[in-house]
């Protein structure tokens, strides 16, 4: 079967010829209906940016390269007009900062409304009697009141199911969710993934779950994508990433866990901190954070390759030329 | 509501006793008698003896001014000094004038700056944006007196599409409000220019982007709401300030409003007219003051709800 998302060598760049900095480096994907990516890395890995760049919204000094298809469109040749018929109808998108990403001056009603609006073309009352359906259906009480209601007279975990409802108002067949439950407290995180995980099964939605929490991940995803510094370092089924991950990067992320740390003992880190694209080392980008570096890892970046089924991993550990396997620690 | 409205009234009552104390000293701040004043130097001393029997300027202060809060509370501002008529009829007579232009000035402001503070935003870094911001820029900086003298020069003098100056007519009105009008809008062309800027720089833009909304629609239901805040703010103390008499506008056009009243009444030493003037100019502030915190509540649902948790 054909993928429903199919990135591929996907470049993002921002800045002018003399400032030229490639954020994200030949990003390779897919997404079929119904199943959920999740995309894993620290701050500034090129995640949101990538998740950004499928909704084609990233500012005017970026450039994209490569290919997105969605259900066999190539978005990135599609006209500004043409993206908008896509954009809140077949993918939608949910952000981190629920209190932000909610218009301030527009009732509740009114901005999930104006997605059928614009979208389906449905008479005044019907959009009514759909935005509280959909109200309801993502578990907001009282949803005849909270329609009238201002965001800011809801808490955090309400505004998120808020934009959920937004964001399937036009059943679209792909989700981008990016960090949804990174600002919302723990009792609410679990409620919110619940919630996704319900409407992505019933909606047969597609769903890419942008996140740093492997919990998160754990929860709600089917295959896993770990990025860093703009380049994808593994990807697998989530149960063969989390039980027996391959990359250096992956095992530190997975030591870093509040779970995984012994009890009394400190919290495992990751020294150092992920390079902005001006410094991106040679060889291999996580090298220098690397606790398995060796003398090649500095010298040749190692290509994405292969390993076992559906899963690939980039790192010279797993080279079969095992030419200078000498750890260097 | 009604607390937030009562609320504002009442605050707005208190300036307006701070400000009858301001007025009513400054006739006893400045040096000399203002009987004297008022019958010049050539007086006996009878005379201004009786005057000041007149006045009630040999009562105790307290009580002068508890006299001076009854009198404005009935609309007895005093006379004037130079014409003897009373200082409320002067006013009232003047006002009309200065309300025409400072309306006219300030359609004129909102028509030119929303738009082209607008048009600057979406170009933001461009020529066009660049172009405006130093229009807008050598704008600000040009003096009143010197634009009006200027638009005088050209449009009535040389051109001689509208009279030079000292009618009330709407073919007065023109050049006055247009010279207002075109200096103020460069203050709403920054102004609007670098909210909007700032208003399609939040989030939630990003998600009526995301949602796949006309351009229109985000810039008018999602953008503009959001800018109209500040804007409305300066807006109100401009008219605010232009209802107090646009003093050297309304001296260049010999307009004959509130603001060449005060002028004369200050060259003149006419206390009870720059009494009054500040009394007005208060109680312009106050109202417009208060439909501005109104208008506050129409655009921003938050600010009435934190009203109503304050009280």
């Amino acid at each position: 079967m054909k993928p429903l998302l199919e990135v591929d060598n996907l470049c993002i760049s921002f800045g002018n010829q003399a400032t030229m900095r490639h954020v994200v480096e030949n990003v390779s994907f897919h997404v079929h209906a119904g199943e959920s990516l999740g995309i894993v890395g620290e701050s500034g890995c090129g995640k949101s940016i990538t998740s950004l760049a499928i909704m084609r919204l990233l500012g005017g000094n970026s450039r994209v390269s490569g290919q997105i298809r969605l259900n066999n469109k190539e978005l990135l040749s599609l006209s500004e007009n043409q993206m908008r018929t896509i954009r809140g109808k077949d993918t939608a998108m949910i952000f981190q900062d629920p209190m932000t990403s909610l218009n301030p001056l527009l009732t509740i009603g009114k901005q999930i409304g104006e997605v059928m609006e614009q979208h389906d073309n449905l008479p005044r009352d019907e959009v009514k009697k759909c935005v509280l359906e959909l109200l309801t259906r993502v578990g907001i009480p009282r949803a005849d009141e909270i329609y009238h209601e201002y965001p800011h007279r809801l808490s955090g975990g309400m505004r998120q199911r808020v934009m959920i409802a937004m964001a399937i108002a036009c059943q679209p067949l792909l989700l981008l969710a990016d960090e949804p439950t990174t600002a919302l407290d723990v009792t609410i995180q679990a409620q919110i993934l619940d919630l996704l995980q319900k409407i992505r099964k019933e909606n047969r939605m597609a769903l890419i779950m942008i996140t740093h929490d492997l919990g998160v991940v754990a929860e709600v995803c089917d295959r896993v994508m770990v990025m860093y510094a703009g380049q994808v370092m593994e990807t697998a089924d989530v149960r063969t990433l989390l039980r027996t991950p391959m990359h250096p990067y992956t095992k530190a992320l997975m030591m870093s866990r509040p779970q995984s740390a012994k009890e009394n003992r400190r919290l495992n880190t990751i020294p150092g901190s992920v390079p902005s694209p001006e410094h991106f080392p040679n060889g291999c980008r996580f090298a220098p954070r690397c606790d398995q570096v060796m003398p090649i890892c500095y010298e040749k970046t190692p290509a994405l390759a292969p390993a076992g089924e559906g899963s690939a991993c980039r790192c010279w550990l797993y080279d079969e030329n095992k030419e200078s396997k000498e750890v260097l620690v | 509501m009604k607390t937030y409205i009562l609320q504002r009234i009442f605050s707005g009552m208190i300036v307006m006793l701070g400000l009858s104390i301001f007025s009513f000293a400054l006739l006893h701040l400045i040096p000399g008698d203002p009987a004297q004043l008022m019958l010049g130097g050539k007086a006996t001393a009878e005379q201004i003896a009786n005057l000041r029997e007149q006045l009630g300027l040999n009562k105790p202060l307290p009580s002068q001014y508890f006299q001076y809060i009854q009198g404005l509370l009935t609309g007895d501002l005093g006379d004037s000094y130079k014409t003897g008529r009373p200082v409320l009829y002067e006013l009232l007579e003047r006002f009309p004038a200065t309300a025409k232009l400072a309306f006219t000035g300030t359609i004129i402001a909102i028509a030119l700056g929303i738009p082209l503070g607008i048009i600057a935003a979406r170009h933001k870094g461009g020529k066009l944006d660049r172009l405006l911001l130093a229009i807008a820029t050598v704008g600000f900086s040009l003096p009143t007196f010197w634009c009006g003298l200027l638009v005088i020069m050209v449009f009535a003098v040389k051109l001689g599409w509208f009279p030079i100056a000292g009618g009330t007519g709407w073919r007065d009105l023109i050049l006055p409000a247009f010279t207002l009008g075109v200096l103020q809008s460069t203050i709403i062309i920054r102004l609007t220019r670098s909210t909007m800027v700032e208003v399609l720089g939040n989030e939630y833009i990003r998600t009526a982007r995301a949602k796949g909304l006309n351009e229109s629609i985000i810039m008018v239901r999602h953008a503009f709401r959001n800018v109209m805040v500040p804007v409305v703010t300066v807006l109100g103390l401009q008219i605010a300030s232009l209802l107090g008499g646009a003093i050297i506008t309304e001296q260049v056009f010999n307009w004959p409003g509130i603001g060449t009243l005060s002028i004369e009444a200050i060259s003149n030493r006419d206390f009870p007219i720059i009494q009054g003037s500040i009394m007005l100019i208060g109680f312009v502030y106050v109202i417009v003051n208060l439909i501005v915190d109104l208008l506050y509540m129409l655009i921003d649902p938050r600010i009435q709800y934190s009203s109503k948790e304050a009280a």
